[in-house]
């Protein structure tokens, strides 16, 4: 029998998880498995804590409390620099309901906005106040997450592309993302993340290397389209196989990278 | 272990009781016997049970019914007024957007949503509103004219 306990603060949801039970944010991924039979849990957690759907400037940085929903990242003109990732999740209902902290939850082929947000380098603030970067919270994805901060990327130098075979809106085949700071003309200091290309989104350091010191042309980028998929083994699913996301990565790498329209 | 949930159906007070983790479309189907949204996917993929919460639309299969308490519900079985089809309703019927049916209460309400907010929208703004919504009979051209339709009819009203 499933239990639902509401709590009025999100510390006091934190205290009350175990194994047993599920954090519930928008919903879209725990009710999921509630309605598929899941037995792996038998108590849903959640809090009616206003806090988590604030976003705020704190400093340099963005605090983007983690019930903010992407259609809420879609109306922020703070948040513009992500509105193409938080439109690439679902459709206008599922929008509405898909909060930034469950998308670090997404299993595979999910979690389109994770990626952009481990290209952005965004920093996972937990309900007790530890601090963590976003790719050390995916590689143990446990605890209950407060906020992400952002820092705002200057200009065009962010950029996010998902790729899926149904428009305009599909699983991703893929899904990338970048940030190209530069330093006198040149790349430096690139930012690379894949999503649906490993079991959790990824920063790709082979293509990250590759960018170092060139200038964003063809020619500066080939060594980093020849390492597109280096040191991954994409996973088959149903909507492609491994095979098939490891050739195309390079087509979509270069039209991410200059800004190219897919024809 | 059951909890009393209220909230507003239809522009009409509900009370029911709803058991530990029911998600709002069954206790919308099963405790208020409102069929119009209806049960496709349960994963949030198909639309079919589509609904508005505060006027945005939701997958009712995905929300927790007891988070709708003190909100406001509406349904396709809330869109005409007595024997007045709603607009969306009426352009449906005469563009033969419906074939089998199943996905329309959620096309309905995506559409409503859209409408509500932009009442002349552009043929991409409808394909982008319904694009969380399948319907695997009509290839989508019949649907989207009928909402432009829809559109231009409430405009000429």
């Amino acid at each position: 029998m499933l239990e639902v306990e509401t709590y009025p603060t999100v510390g006091e949801a934190a205290n009350a998880m175990d194994d047993q039970a599920r954090f519930l944010g928008g919903g879209t991924l725990i009710m999921n498995r509630v309605n598929y039979g899941d037995r792996r849990f038998n108590r849903i957690v959640r809090t009616t804590d206003a806090s988590l759907s604030e976003i705020r400037a704190e400093g340099d940085r963005l605090e983007v409390g983690a019930g903010v929903t992407m259609a809420s990242i879609m109306a922020s003109r703070d948040l513009e620099f992500l509105s193409s990732a938080a439109r690439a999740v679902g459709g206008p209902a599922i929008r509405n309901m898909a909060s930034v902290g469950g998308n670090l939850m997404a299993p595979h082929p999910y979690g389109d906005m994770a990626v952009a947000l481990l290209a952005l380098d965004a920093v996972v603030r937990m309900v007790r106040g530890e601090e963590l970067s976003l790719e050390d919270f995916l590689a143990r994805r446990n605890g209950v997450v407060r906020s992400l901060l952002i820092r705002r990327p200057q200009g065009d130098e962010f950029r996010f592309r998902k790729v899926s075979r149904v428009k305009p809106k599909g699983v991703s085949v893929m899904s990338m993302a970048a940030h190209l700071t530069r330093s006198a003309g040149r790349l430096s200091g690139v930012r690379i993340a894949y999503g649906a290309m490993a079991p959790t989104p990824v920063r790709v350091r082979a293509v990250e290397n590759a960018l170092e010191g060139v200038s964003l042309d063809h020619a500066g980028i080939a060594a980093a389209l020849s390492a597109a998929t280096e040191g991954l083994d994409p996973p088959d699913d149903p909507i492609a196989s491994g095979w098939y996301r490891r050739e195309v990565a390079p087509v979509h790498l270069r039209r991410l990278l200059l800004g190219e329209d897919a024809r | 272990m059951k909890s009393p949930v209220t909230f507003t159906l239809n522009g009409s007070e509900s009370a029911v009781f709803v058991d530990s983790g029911a998600n709002l479309l069954d206790v919308l189907r099963r405790g208020c016997g409102d069929l119009s949204p209806k049960y496709g996917c349960g994963q949030g993929s198909c639309g079919a049970c589509t609904v508005l919460i505060d006027g945005e639309p939701h997958v009712s299969c995905l929300v927790l019914a007891e988070t709708v308490a003190g909100r406001s519900v509406e349904t396709t079985g809330g869109l005409a007024s007595g024997p007045d089809l709603h607009p969306l309703q009426r352009a449906f019927i005469d563009g033969f957007a419906a074939q089998c049916g199943y996905c329309t209460p959620g096309m309905l309400m995506a559409a409503k949503a859209l409408l509500d907010r932009n009442p002349s929208p552009t043929r991409s703004e409808v394909e982008e509103a319904i694009s969380g919504n399948l319907c695997r009979c009509t290839g989508y051209e019949p649907i989207i004219d009928a909402i432009l339709e829809a559109a231009k009819q409430r405009g000429a009203a």
